[in-house]
């Protein structure tokens, strides 16, 4: 062994298997420490914040004051930093790497709009200021607008949905709406197999009755059957486009067109527009309303599961029963507020209201600033990009992993593969898992339902090739111990936070706060 | 660009390996008609990162933010200040960046703090269990309404006059489309809230009582007795709290009786943000637990027994059931409620009891500032941080005067109420932790000179 005179070694021994490993005592692995919950680590008496002490004044509290122990551990400042820094080294994120989640899109978040949106001008504004204070908020409104309306050759947008689903909900208010102003009150809306869950549960939540559409083999909308089902009834049809197989749906137009000689509508699911932005818009497509995921396709950070924004698109037929506020540019250069105040004579056939204020405003700084920052040459790019490494990874694999539309051309910014192939026992779980050990985050797996075992890997932009060429290596190797059946494979991930979670013991106990152990024990 | 690492050179060996000519080839699904040859016209190209920035300064300059001015708005909507380290924390990478938790073993730490939040939520609106968040109060309100029509199956909603205005018309817009009828009138200048009507109108069609806590005008009452006469006929009783950090010195919603607690959790961690994002609080009891909306956070073992959690009872979502999901939601409002969670860790409840001490009695101070001021009354017996004035004109034109001279002094009823001319000299005014003795004494000089 090499080590200097007062005995201190230099260099390691070599490892042998008896050397590895061992157990901790405190079950922390250096860098990887374990956490307890606040409630376990904190005390009520314990506050990381001070205040001014209180004027003496009376109280004014009625017979009110709450004289029960709420149950609220508090920690130092320091505790704080530490306990939310430990976990979140228990977090995959993009910054640490390519998160390939189909439909997600999972794109770099420029810190550019993380600044921009921390402006006191815009981070530091109440949404009931006098508008003459606001006039830059509702710039930043206006100017997203025009932009949004612009990629996607539409006439009007309602900024005010929070996400995805809750657009989803905005464009069929306005359907309905714009049917029931014509007297017409038809009950069905149309939504493809293949079209996320939102779609059928947003219908059905503003009270349609939801049919489904079937599939053609190539993955993409039965126009036929599409055709043979419209009538007096169908109030919409709500489709994904791209698909959530990765597929353009070629007869879009021809859709649109049958679906309005029908006397309804089409509603288009904008989860994938960055595959086309820039490129192509959905105005031209015949689309009468579509939601745009702000989170998605214009960066703005997901946040561990939101928040999420969801502006919507709208045609010359279905803007003028948008949602309240509405932003309005006078012609002084002024930007004015519709609000249930003016509604009557600016906007007589609105909606309504869908949520309380005007929108996810820190949403529209950043992507406003990464719309900017990218411009129309740059967003065009992205989307040249999104679907270039897509079918990178398409053709880079489609000889290890079963590609159930890989022969009827390219896709577009996600590629989808199937669990065909696999040796027996294995599955689409056991690739996912496997992907996490190689320090990847798993694609979307058994989404869309149309493909058994389905993963869907939509890489985005912002993945240089060597970051693709690494993700396709891990795949590939995976690919092939699933296909040669090596049981190892099923016990993945072994170097996680956590090996495989019980999610049937959390179903049928469900444990959903904490509580004190000996409270926990006497409720067993 | 910046933010787009490909080079020509990898584009072209990418387009090798695929056995496509041109990008243009990829897009071969796409009609011709459809395909735009160039970039879309009227827009302007790319921009450095120091350009963009001074556009988006420019814009945030034309703002009056709630720091540079004696600041006395709320109704809804709440100034308190946020400590550092919250704000520090939740632009980690491995926070601000991550996706909703689906893959638990390596989304332990978005997993365990919800299940905290959940824990901390439920516990500060006194109920048994909370999701891991909803948009915002409003839509929380809305997802309550459906919920108890769910419970009960009755169809008939009977909304406080003290509920946010625009929290009812988010739920009357959509009851328009799902048939559910709502009950509702706009409220009185009154210290009195319509309690009694309510009883008095509770019925065996009732699905719900909907009532705000402190209500619009800052009101406070005892929920108790309309607890009790909503069960005596099966109804429910839902708690609508847009300041939850009243819930540091006034009783627990949950405690009083309340079945489901909803609430707009914008004052702890998150900021005005000029109305969003927000955070949506949802609790209830457990009896209830399975008709909630919204994603759930459980705790559980991993294959080699050690505690860990997942996302739970995924059963009720629209991922599983579509149609017959008990709502379409589906992202929350993650980030928010990270941020909750860190402030609320921070003040435990030591910390946020004195907060809600310190609000209060900034308010009393305030209150009684003003209401000294000629012409000037307070309509308000009790409250917490938030309560009317009755000014002796329309409180909306005095507001934004107020506003010319640099004072954001609350929120007129006119602007709340449009259609209520006859509470129109009402002003809501607001007062936290964030005003000082010299903010009120500015504010009541100014609005006496308006008033004169």
């Amino acid at each position: 062994m090499t080590m200097l005179k007062e005995g201190r070694p230099t260099a390691p021994t070599p490892v042998e298997e008896a050397h590895m490993a061992p157990a901790t005592a405190t079950g922390n692995r250096a860098l990887m420490l374990e956490e307890k919950l606040i409630f376990e680590i904190g005390s009520t008496d314990t506050t990381g914040v001070d205040f001014a002490v209180a004027p003496t004044g009376e109280n004014r509290l009625g017979d009110l004051a709450r004289a029960d122990a709420i149950g609220l551990p508090g920690l130092s400042e320091q505790e704080t930093v530490r306990h939310y820094t430990r976990l979140s080294r228990q977090n995959y994120a993009i910054d640490l790497g390519l998160f390939p989640l189909g439909s997600c899109t999972m794109k770099h978040n420029p810190r550019l709009n993380e600044k921009v949106a921390r402006m006191p001008g815009f981070a530091d504004i109440h949404p009931l200021q006098p508008q003459s204070t606001v006039q830059g908020a509702l710039g930043v409104i206006n100017e997203l607008a025009v932009w949004l309306i612009k990629l996607t050759g539409m006439h009007g947008v309602a900024m005010t949905p929070k996400a995805g689903a809750h657009g989803e909900l905005c464009g069929l208010l306005c359907i309905r709406a714009a049917l029931e102003a014509r007297g017409d009150a038809r009950q069905v809306v149309l939504v493809p197999e293949s079209a996320h869950g939102t779609n059928p549960a947003t219908a059905a939540f503003c009270g349609y009755k939801v049919e489904d559409i079937p599939a053609t083999p190539d993955g993409r909308v039965d126009l036929e059957a599409l055709k043979a089902r419209l009538g007096p009834d169908v109030a919409a049809v709500m489709i994904t486009n791209p698909n959530t197989c990765g597929l353009f749906e070629r007869d879009m137009k021809v859709i649109s067109d049958a679906v309005h000689a029908a006397g309804a509508f089409v509603y288009c699911d904008g989860a994938n527009f960055n595959a086309i932005v820039g490129r192509v818009r959905p105005g031209d497509l015949g689309v009468d309303a579509m939601h745009i995921n702000l989170h998605k396709t214009f960066s703005t950070p997901h946040g561990g599961g939101g928040p999420g924004s969801g502006p919507v698109v709208l045609s010359e037929a279905l803007a003028p029963f948008g949602p309240l506020p509405y932003t309005a540019r006078m012609e002084d250069g002024s930007i004015h507020l519709i609000e249930e105040e003016n509604v009557g004579e600016e906007m007589p056939q609105s909606f309504g209201r869908m949520s309380a204020f005007h929108g996810q405003m820190g949403m529209f700084t950043r992507a406003l600033a990464y719309i900017l920052s990218h411009g129309a040459d740059g967003l065009r790019q992205v989307a040249e990009d999104a679907v270039l490494n897509a079918n990178y990874v398409l053709r880079s694999l489609d000889d290890v992993l079963d590609a159930p539309f890989g022969g009827s051309g390219p896709c577009m910014h996600e590629a989808l593969f199937s669990d065909k192939g696999l040796a027996e026992g294995f599955t689409t779980l056991d690739i996912a898992k496997g992907l996490i050990d190689e320090g990847f985050h798993p694609m979307t797996m058994y989404f869309p339902l149309v493909v058994h075992g389905a993963m869907l890997v939509e890489p985005t932009e912002t993945e240089s090739k060597a970051a693709l060429d690494q993700f396709i290596l891990a795949l590939r190797s995976l690919a092939e111990r699933a296909k040669a059946g090596d049981e190892a494979l099923k016990g993945a991930p072994y170097h996680a936070p956590r090996r495989r979670l019980d999610e049937t013991l959390a179903a049928r106990k469900p444990v959903l706060s904490w509580s004190e152990p000996d409270l926990a024990a006497a409720a067993e | 660009m910046r933010y787009l690492p490909l080079t020509d050179s990898d584009r072209q060996a990418m387009l090798a390996t695929i056995g496509a000519a041109s990008i243009d080839d990829l897009f071969v699904d796409v009609p011709a008609e459809a395909r735009l040859s160039g970039t879309i016209p009227d827009l302007p190209d790319h921009a450095s990162e120091m350009a963009v920035e001074r556009h988006m300064a420019a814009l945030a300059r034309k703002n009056l933010s709630a720091g540079e001015a004696p600041f006395f708005l709320g109704a809804g909507a709440y100034k308190h200040h946020v400590p550092a380290s919250v704000d520090h924390l939740i632009q980690r990478g491995e926070f601000l960046t991550a996706y909703t938790p689906y893959q638990p073993e390596i989304a332990q730490g978005t997993l365990q703090v919800l299940f905290e939040f959940q824990t901390q939520v439920a516990r500060l609106l006194g109920c048994d269990v909370a999701n891991a968040s909803m948009y915002d109060g409003s839509t929380a309100c809305w997802e309550a309404i459906v919920m108890a029509r769910r419970i009960t199956r009755r169809g008939k909603a009977l909304l406080s006059s003290g509920l946010h205005p625009h929290y009812v018309s988010v739920a009357q817009t959509m009851a328009k489309f799902t048939g559910d009828h709502l009950a509702y009138e706009t409220p009185e200048l009154d210290s009195k809230t319509d309690s009694q009507k309510l009883i008095a109108a509770i019925d065996k069609d009732t699905s719900c009582v909907v009532v705000q806590y402190p209500d619009i005008l800052g009101r406070i009452e005892d929920l108790t007795a309309l607890a009790d006469a909503a069960h005596a006929t099966g109804a429910l009783l839902v708690a609508v709290v847009t300041e939850p950090v009243a819930l540091g010195a006034i009783k627990a919603p949950g405690a009083m009786g309340a079945d489901i607690v909803v609430g707009e959790g914008q004052s702890i961690g998150v900021g005005l943000q000029f109305g969003g994002p927000y955070l949506g609080l949802f609790a209830c009891k457990q009896k209830y637990v399975r008709q909630m909306p919204g994603r759930l956070c459980g705790e559980t073992v991993d294959a080699a027994g050690k505690r860990g959690f997942v996302l739970t009872l995924s059963t009720r979502e629209q991922h599983i059931r579509r149609e017959k999901a008990t709502s379409n939601i589906c992202t929350n409002s993650g980030l928010c409620a990270l941020a909750f969670s860190i402030h609320m860790t921070l003040l435990g409840e030591k910390g946020l009891r004195a907060l809600a001490g310190l609000n209060h009695a900034m308010a009393v101070q305030a209150a009684g500032r003003l209401a000294a001021l000629p012409g000037v009354t307070l309509m308000n017996d009790s409250f917490f941080n938030e309560f009317t004035l009755v000014l002796p004109k329309d409180a909306r034109d005095v507001v934004r005067r107020l506003a010319d001279r640099g004072v954001l002094g609350g929120v007129s009823l006119g602007r709340l109420f449009p259609t209520a001319p006859q509470i129109g000299n009402g002003l809501v005014v607001a007062v936290t932790e964030t005003v000082t003795a010299e903010d009120i004494d500015i504010f009541a000089k100014a609005l006496e000179e308006e008033l004169a």
